[in-house]
């Protein structure tokens, strides 16, 4: 394997700028690197012709001193985003076939800032899940194994594709979605870094609709720099997404500086949920002695709906899930099972093409909009919600930032959790409040549980103020000094 | 509230899901504990609380009414599982 495999996504640039690497170089070693790691199953396509092809034309402008924001440097797409002229899937059997007429507006402008595409990252299907095991296209495997042994574990998800290719070296960064958790559980679970901005920052436009209140692009890297890095090329207003915020994108690495002297940190003492292991829990109180070592005044705070987000977010998503998948009807593209009458091609081809936790969501979301239970449920989450952002909206009133473990546990095996759905929604009771309020939230790695596995720090912050989150996400990065590599790119 | 066979098979009906005999039962039981789980949130007081349907405060940007796209029937019906002169080809549906 190439060393330079092994560069940040800012050090490669820093590199490509000075001549002292080609794309066309860096891009081969990447392509070699995806071919050696297939076993992990982190992409559904690979498309090394166009990634040559894209570092060639990075070379000739970067020789005129010319280049965008990632000129010249490898890169991976969760299988979400919609590629012109490239199939994508969203990890399902319903989208067989599909290879969009259009590109999506945050994958138009990573290339046209000069990125060079390695291929489309494996999912959950229809980024339903926390594990990575409901994609039609099989389970990701985590580059990472406890120290004890070398049985498969999970790389998180639904985004476990581009966690698990940013964590084994195969891409320098990609980019994930966060509907409730889908960027940071599985950086955390592999050890790199993942934010997920304020919703409204990426646009929506091309990418394979969940939950359209709540899905919003976001970004990995090994490092908060290189995080900070693909996010500034992804972000921006987009006319095509109703929901796009029209505001200036900060240069958020220009400013980064990590500094937190004299910031108010929150901890939420909700969080502290039962059967929490205590490594987690020390962990936590660990990055809040770095930060107060730093200068930051830790204040504790009080997030009093924090157990109802969990269930307000299992109405809320399925029943926007519904709606959103009702398009996948065998007619325009995709799947088509024949059937006798109209409906019943549409009941066969829905029956044939969603996996298990994709029907389970659908059903669930069609029962709580459908006619009586609509008020109960589905209005009764709406306010919900509207209680837990006021929870948010007053801790920020004294807070800058607030500071959570990522996750309750770090990275299980392949196949656990599976057979019981509220047990494996709880992988996402830290990282699923923030989402319900919109809010721009980062997993830094921080440490490792006595199996040798990573655990994630969580950094949330006010609406549009990714800067605080990115600051105080890069001290934890410094006093953590996290640079452990996963124990399978050694065993292979 | 569980959920009953009947209801299921309702359900799937509303979704268009073809569920099988055999599954009506297992799923019944599945999503009964999800909806069990998420009725705790009726502990929560909600009166006179405005339901939430857009997280961020958006302002609808106004536009000209003008054509900016289209003319693209092939690019579309290309990814069609039976098409037809640049129509999609469906099941008869009106005897």
């Amino acid at each position: 394997m190439s060393s330079s495999v092994n560069l940040g996504l800012a050090e490669a640039r820093r590199r490509l700028a000075a001549r002292e690497l080609s794309a066309r170089e860096l891009t081969l070693a990447h392509v070699e690197a995806m071919a050696e790691a297939r076993q992990l199953n982190a992409f559904i396509t690979e498309t090394p012709e166009l990634a040559l092809e894209a570092a060639t034309a990075s070379d000739a402008r970067l020789a005129k001193g010319e280049g965008g924001l990632l000129e010249g440097l490898p890169i991976a797409i969760k299988d979400l985003f919609c590629t012109r002229g490239v199939a994508t899937t969203a990890g399902s059997h319903i989208l067989d076939g599909f290879v969009p007429p259009y590109e999506s507006t945050v994958t138009a402008k990573l290339w046209a800032a000069g990125a060079v595409p390695l291929g489309k990252t494996n999912l959950d299907e229809f980024a339903m899940g926390s594990s990575n095991m409901t994609s039609y296209h099989g389970p990701v495997r985590s580059p990472w194994t406890k120290a004890s042994d070398n049985a498969d574990l999970v790389p998180g998800g639904s985004s476990g594709g581009s966690a698990a290719a940013v964590a084994a070296r195969i891409a320098l960064a990609a980019t994930g979605t966060d509907t409730g958790g889908s960027i940071r559980q599985p950086a955390a679970f592999c050890g790199i870094t993942g934010i997920k901005p304020t919703y409204g920052r990426c646009s929506r436009f091309g990418v394979v609709a969940f939950a359209s209140s709540l899905d919003q692009p976001g970004a990995f890297g090994r490092s908060v720099e290189d995080s900070a890095l693909l996010l500034q090329a992804m972000a921006g207003y987009d006319p095509n997404d109703s929901t796009s915020a029209d505001l200036a994108v900060p240069d958020w690495t220009a400013s980064l500086k990590g500094k937190v002297k004299g910031l108010r940190i929150g901890v939420p003492k909700e969080y502290r949920v039962d059967a929490m292991p205590e490594e987690i829990e020390k962990l936590w109180q660990e990055g809040a002695d770095w930060l107060r070592a730093e200068g930051a005044e830790i204040v504790e705070i009080a997030l009093p709906h924090t157990k109802y987000a969990l269930p307000t977010y299992y109405i809320i998503a399925p029943a926007e899930a519904s709606s959103n998948l009702a398009r996948y009807d065998g007619m325009r593209y995709g799947l088509r099972v024949e059937g006798e009458t109209l409906a019943d091609m549409y009941k066969k081809t829905r029956a044939a093409g969603f996996g298990a936790e994709v029907r389970r969501r659908v059903m669930i979301g069609t029962y709580v909009l459908s006619a009586g239970y609509y008020d109960a449920y589905y209005l009764k989450a709406q306010k919900v919600r509207r209680r837990i952002v006021e929870d948010f909206e007053q801790a920020f009133e004294k807070v800058d930032a607030i500071l959570t473990p990522t996750a309750p546990s770090a990275a299980f095996r392949a196949g656990e959790k599976l057979d019981d759905p509220v047990a494996m929604y709880l992988n996402d009771v830290f990282t699923v409040p923030s989402s319900l309020a919109g809010l721009p939230a980062i997993s830094v790695p921080a440490g490792l549980s006595a199996e040798g596995l990573p655990l994630g720090l969580q950094v949330i912050g006010k609406a549009w103020d990714e800067q605080t989150v990115l600051d105080v996400g890069l001290a934890i990065e410094r006093a953590a000094g996290f640079e452990v590599m996963p124990y399978g790119l050694a065993s292979g | 509230m569980s959920l009953d066979k009947a209801t299921v098979r309702k359900i799937s009906e509303l979704a268009r899901i073809e569920v099988p005999e055999s599954d009506l039962e297992p799923l019944a039981q599945e999503l009964s504990a999800i909806i069990g789980w998420i009725e705790q949130l009726a502990e929560v007081d909600t009166d006179n609380v405005a339901p939430m349907r857009s997280v961020m405060p958006i302002t609808h940007a106004w536009r000209a009414d003008a054509v900016t796209d289209g003319g693209m029937q092939e690019a579309i019906t290309r990814n069609a599982p039976s098409a037809h002169d640049g129509y999609f080809v469906v099941p008869k549906v009106v005897e």
